[in-house]
């Protein structure tokens, strides 16, 4: 197990976030969370990525503790993420949004004299990141001048680029159109593979998505873990496709479009 | 940097050289503040714009170099220039460690306070160790070797329009060319990261408060080194140069030239410099026009003078290239 989370509780003040939340992720797979808004997904990933200290229970990766380890750290040792609301560096260009990741990797970051410019190694690999997620025109735009799209590749691509050995991604096609989603969920999957990052966690909502993606699914609601197992299994299960679709008279419609995009690709 | 960019600076140096052969006395003078102030403003940018961090207590650091010269000079008898630098390097970097591990766990408003509260202690501790600093009388500061040569046998203005002007000349070129090399190192991106979002920043395993820390230390430094230039000029240092309004001329001199350029701020010395000289000498109240000017300034163009400079710069380039096609 890449990534484990043992009886995790999370309190908001009196309001509680996370309830004796377990999960585990292997080494390999591609996981996917799904809730309703505020079930507490982006809660979790927090705690996983030492953003916030949970107030009850543990942390593994790889069998140790993180207690006490922040995101900096944790981004040392090999976990990365992205996030729900996009983060990015609004002065910097898209190039040196991802060459701060490789600096960061190549633990160049205290070199004070040396030419950043003449850095091949580092452009070279921060080319082949913005290659990989069809950032190589816009190279020197500057981040915020760029469309929301374009920020969330960023985001994300700036968090790959650091060879992580597991991404956590907070609805990495969220803001995003339909025909849009499956073309970015591609980029994700083939730079993933390119790059060598064999576990991935995903937050997403577009259950198409998520059912043909994910080699596991997670459900949340309220704080607590609803389901977890194959999307075969979980398809089956009324309650959470009810719970996370949001309507009484879903669990038939939704597996007819299910079914129905199966046929499309098949 | 760009080529007319380039040209523009060898044009400036190329003036910079001469102007002692072609200035009036006292104008000449003047432009060894400017010297001494953009080092200066080196270290204080390297926080401001970089780094994203206003610090309302630089003058502290004037101070540490200020103060390492008239000790050195006026007590010790050790007059020579490069070792006020050397020393003033180190206990810049010494104060700028001790006040920074505290400092740099805050930021905006609080780390803008704390600097303040620290350049305000600073100036009390100078006050009030009048036997070791004097108190407020200040201590003087004697005129310093430079590179080893005593030039005691030179009428003072000369040596100030001469020697000492090439030499502060050379010192700022030097560390000029030491920050530019920082900021557009792998060190300077990561700070502009920390500036813009240092959430995302730790996420991509940049340490924020160790970068703050360094690129705290490192302002610390340089803001030294441009108070040991400036202490021979004034000839004296007094508790003055540490109060917080000689920190607030700081900031008033970078913003006004312009911080988000490299070479905004000394820009902004060559405006403060001459414009209280100028202002001063009419009215008592200059601070009152330097605050009219300073408010027009941040509504009109807050990328300061340097931004309206280089706009028109662009604006009459393209019509000249313009008429050129024309023709
Ligand atoms: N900083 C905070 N302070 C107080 N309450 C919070 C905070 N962050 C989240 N919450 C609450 O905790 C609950 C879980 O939030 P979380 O962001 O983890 O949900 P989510 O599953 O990611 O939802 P969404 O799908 O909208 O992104 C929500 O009810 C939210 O209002
Ligand atoms: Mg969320």
């Amino acid at each position: 197990m890449i990534l484990e989370a043992i009886n995790i509780s999370k309190y908001y003040g009196e309001f509680c976030a996370l309830k004796d939340v377990s999960i585990g992720i292997d080494e390999g797979e591609f996981v996917s969370v799904i809730g309703p808004n505020g079930a507490g997904k982006t809660t979790l990933i927090n705690v996983l990525t030492g953003f916030l200290k949970p107030d009850a229970g543990q942390v593994n990766f790889r069998g140790k503790d993180i207690a006490g380890k922040g995101p900096e750290e944790l981004s040392t040792m090999g976990i990365a993420r992205s996030f729900q609301l996009v983060h990015i560096f609004p002065e910097l260009s898209l190039i040196n949004t991802i060459k701060v990741a490789i600096i960061s990797r190549q633990a160049k970051g205290m070199r004070l004299f040396a030419s950043l410019a003449r850095d091949k190694e580092v452009h070279e690999q921060a080319l082949e990141v913005a290659e990989l997620f069809g950032l190589a025109d816009l190279l020197e735009e500057t981040a915020k001048n760029c469309p929301q799209g374009i920020k969330k590749l960023l985001d994300v691509a700036s968090a790959f680029a650091l060879h992580p050995e597991i991404i956590l991604l907070d609805e990495p096609t969220s803001g995003v159109s339909t025909s849009d989603k499956n073309k970015i969920m591609q980029v994700l999957v083939d730079a993933s593979k390119k790059i060598g990052i064999k576990t991935v966690l995903q937050v997403e909502h577009d259950m198409d998505i998520v059912f043909s993606y994910s080699d596991r699914i997670i459900a949340m609601q309220q704080g607590k873990v609803l389901a977890d197992g194959s999307p075969a299994e979980v398809e089956k299960n009324e309650e959470v496709i009810c719970t996370v679709v949001g309507q009484k008279e879903c669990f038939q419609t939704f597996n007819r479009i299910m079914s129905m995009n199966r046929e499309e690709r098949a | 940097m760009k080529k007319t960019g380039i040209v523009f600076l060898l044009l400036i140096l190329a003036f910079l050289l001469v102007w002692p052969f072609i200035g009036p006395e006292y104008q000449v003078y003047l432009t060894l503040s400017f010297f001494a102030y953009s080092v200066a403003l080196l270290g204080f940018n390297l926080l401001f714009n970089y780094t994203g961090l206003l610090s309302f207590g630089h003058a502290l650091f004037i101070g540490v170099g200020g103060y390492t010269a008239a000790f050195l000079t006026s007590r010790f008898h050790i007059p020579y220039m490069e070792v006020s630098i050397l020393v003033t390097i180190l206990l810049s970097g010494v104060v700028a460690i001790l006040i920074g591990l505290i400092c740099v766990r805050y930021i905006k408003i609080y780390f803008a306070m704390l600097t303040l509260a620290f350049g305000m202690l600073f100036h009390s501790f100078l006050m009030k160790t009048y036997h070791l600093t004097g108190g407020d009388e200040g201590m003087s500061v004697e005129q310093p070797y430079l590179l080893g040569m005593d030039f005691s046998s030179m009428d003072q203005m000369a040596f100030f329009s001469g020697p000492y002007y090439y030499y502060s000349l050379g010192v700022l070129i030097l560390a000029s060319i030491a920050m530019w090399r920082i900021v557009h190192s792998p060190f300077g991106l990561c700070l502009t990261s920390i500036r813009d979002n240092p959430d995302k920043a730790e996420y991509l395993g940049i340490g924020i408060r160790k970068y703050r820390l360094l690129a705290f230390i490192i302002s610390g430094c340089f803001t030294g080194v441009g108070g040991v230039l400036l202490a021979p000029i004034t000839g004296h240092m007094d508790p003055g140069m540490v109060f917080w309004t000689h920190s607030g001329d700081m900031v008033f001199m970078t913003l006004v030239g312009g911080f988000s350029n490299f070479f905004g701020p000394m820009l902004g010395t060559v405006i403060f410099i001459t414009l209280r000289d100028v202002i001063s000498s009419y009215i008592e109240y200059w601070r009152l026009i330097f605050g009219a000017l300073l408010a027009a300034i941040v509504i009109l163009s807050p990328g300061g003078v340097i931004e309206v400079l280089t706009n028109l710069f662009t604006l009459i380039r393209r019509k000249i290239m313009a008429g050129e096609n024309a023709s």
